[in-house]
């Protein structure tokens, strides 16, 4: 489980590290959603991995708190995608009105020679 | 004056509510908008400076106040805490977007919708990351300010702004991820989030996990030295700062300001004198940073041919100044480096304003304005009519109270007698001479005097370029145009200037202010004590 879950982050971060270097505007984008993607996964795991735990009580009644798992990096996680989808609409829309002013799609507005 | 605590809130909730119902208001109506949002900026005025009285009322080095907003105990809500640090920042909020909004005024805010909105959701996320107590609202408040600046950097819009714009809101974008790396990493191994709590856990960590926490204060760390703008990480920032509107650019002063205000709360916080083997961690690394940021934007100062890119190098200056002085980790040098912080604030953002008033002396007709006005397009008019829009005072005698603006400007820069530059500059470099209080008599280290050196060669920078402006502004053209300059938009610009000479006037009474906020912040259990002893339940909202 950890291994699944640390190459996946891994493998999410290091492909939209190479999409925000490239110089096209749609590859930044995804890039930076991947890299969010990432971040995302990566809080969760913060609040340590359980594979086969009960979600909230297990079948012998009350269990003590410290069954259960930590929800702050959950609730963090939801902040921080809503977050990250606002900004992320946001620069779509600059995206597409820098096309339109410039007529590229280069991060710089023009091809570079 | 049980009520007078419920006053922390405002600042955030004020801007909120009147970004919001702002919101409501027809577009077309630019007088009622600006009437609405300048009201409340005097309002949250009114309220920092009460704020800052609060905070200085408590004696020496003690916590003035904290406020559960849920009415939690303090380790587990949210909560807010006002100490003089924050009040100070705080007030120079409030007179900066004042300053902004009344300059803005003069034709700013039509050029594009929504103006006052952002510009009041933007004093919102200033004001709540400033007085958050908690380190994931602070990456709310932060992403609040970011979200605001986007749209008020993009205001008027214009190829060279949108350009500028993309640069702006990507690199935001990445380092808000790696602010939420950071944050998670110290959650997973403290397993708090309140400030005063993880300071308190800081002594704590065992050996094993000591690497977890520098790593994720690293991250965090990168994360504010993009926003303060520093060497490697500051490229965006001039031609950023430059791309904005003049108010917009003034009111984008102090989101520098934010970044160097996190970075001087958590490293004296997290690795003060309470932190056991973590005492000290990544003061080094911000010294030379600072030193290298500075050695970069005086380059960048003296290299400059605009104007605007000027005032962005100076924005690079201050933070460099600021950035190293915090790395001293030295009480005097702190005090010394708040005073330097507010003057340095007021000047940079005053430039930004001048900028476009002496921009319009230079090359009539050709500012951006007419440009933005076509593309936003206020449709069916003649470019004649643009003449009859601009109603308001004239300002008589424009160029001479130019004159005499920008000299002010550039000795407050260039950190020259008469003006409250000089004061800062004096009482930091009075505090790195002597480490051990007046008269010592120690070594001092050789980077110690680079910073000194670097500090006095950045004003000499300063001096120069800002001279070879003014001399080609102003005495150079053989025929002076007098540019058009409205009485709100030149008003601001001297207010901000006589309000740095009340500083320099008053400069006892403010460097004991500044003196007894630096000792608090060296003194991390007060904080601590403060903000989890006074909030117990019942002490927050009834």
């Amino acid at each position: 489980m950890e291994l699944t879950l640390a190459l996946a982050i891994g493998v999410l971060t290091g492909s939209g590290v190479w999409l925000v270097l490239r110089p096209r505007t749609y590859q930044l984008v995804i890039g930076l959603s991947l890299l969010s993607y990432a971040v995302n996964l990566f809080i969760f795991s913060m609040g340590r991995l359980r594979v086969g735990a009960a979600p909230v009580l297990g079948t012998d009644g009350a269990g003590s708190p410290a069954d259960f798992a930590d929800p702050v990096p959950q609730a963090l996680v939801l902040t921080a995608i809503v977050i990250g989808f606002a900004t992320t609409a946001l620069l779509l829309v600059v995206l597409l009105a820098a096309r339109g002013l410039t007529g590229s799609d280069h991060v710089d507005g023009r091809e570079s020679r | 004056m049980e009520w007078t605590k419920h006053l922390l809130v405002v600042p955030i909730l004020l801007p909120l509510a009147t970004g919001a119902a702002l919101l409501l208001i027809d577009e077309l109506r630019h007088t009622a908008k600006a009437l609405v949002s300048l009201a409340s900026t005097v309002l949250l005025l009114v309220v920092a400076i009460a704020l800052m009285r609060m905070a200085d009322a408590g004696g020496p080095g003690a916590l003035s106040s904290s406020y559960a907003v849920a009415n939690w105990p303090a380790p587990f809500a949210i909560v807010l805490v006002l100490d003089r640090l924050s009040a100070l920042m705080l007030a120079v909020t409030a007179v900066l977007g004042l300053a902004a909004l009344v300059f803005s005024m003069a034709r700013w805010h039509r050029a594009g919708p929504h103006f006052h909105s952002l510009f009041q959701f933007l004093l919102m996320g200033l004001g709540g990351a400033f007085l958050t107590g908690d380190v994931f609202n602070l990456f709310v408040f932060f992403e609040v300010t970011l979200a605001a600046s986007y749209g008020l950097l993009l205001h008027g819009t214009g190829a060279f702004r949108v350009r500028s714009g993309l640069h702006y809101i990507s690199i935001n974008l990445a380092a808000s991820l790696l602010f939420l790396v950071g944050v998670s990493l110290i959650y997973g191994v403290a397993g708090t989030l309140n400030m005063a709590d993880l300071a308190l856990r800081m002594a704590q960590v065992p050996a094993e996990d000591r690497m977890l926490v520098q790593a994720g204060a690293a991250i965090l760390g990168v994360a504010f030295l993009v926003k303060a703008g520093m060497w490697p990480l500051g490229f965006w920032l001039p031609p950023a700062y430059m791309a904005a509107a003049a108010p917009v650019g003034a009111i984008f002063v102090l989101l520098t300001k934010v970044g160097i205000y996190v970075l001087l709360r958590l490293t004296l916080l997290f690795f003060g004198s309470e932190a056991g083997e973590l005492t000290g961690f990544g003061g080094i690394a911000l010294l030379w940073g600072g030193l290298a940021t500075l050695a970069f934007a005086t380059s960048g100062v003296l290299a400059s041919q605009a104007l605007g890119r000027l005032a962005g190098y100076s924005v690079l200056v201050s933070s460099g100044t600021l950035l190293a002085a915090v790395g001293m980790g030295d009480a005097a040098v702190v005090s010394g480096a708040l005073f330097y912080l507010v003057s340095s604030t007021f000047g940079t953002a005053a430039l930004f304003m001048l900028t476009e008033l002496v921009e319009r002396a230079r090359e009539p007709g050709a500012d951006l304005l007419a440009v933005t006005i076509e593309a936003y397009g206020e449709d069916g008019e003649e470019p004649g009519e643009h003449e009859d829009e601009e109603v308001g005072v004239t300002m008589p005698g424009a160029l001479a109270v130019l004159g005499v603006c920008f000299g002010c400007t550039t000795l407050l820069l260039a950190g020259l007698p008469p003006l409250s530059g000089f004061i800062g500059k004096f009482a930091m470099l009075t505090g790195m001479l002597n480490l051990d209080g007046l008269g010592s008599t120690g070594d001092i280290p050789a980077r110690t005097w680079l910073l000194l050196a670097l500090v006095i060669l950045s004003g000499l920078a300063a001096l120069v370029a800002m001279m070879r402006t003014g001399i080609r502004t102003f005495w150079a053209p053989l025929e002076t145009i007098v540019p058009r300059v409205l009485v709100v938009e030149i008003a601001p610009i001297v207010a901000l200037l006589a309000l740095c000479l009340l500083l320099t006037v008053e400069g006892g009474a403010v460097i004991g202010y500044t003196d007894a906020a630096a000792r608090s912040l060296h003194d991390p259990l007060s904080y601590i004590h403060g903000v989890l002893g006074t909030a117990d339940a019942g002490s927050g909202t009834k």
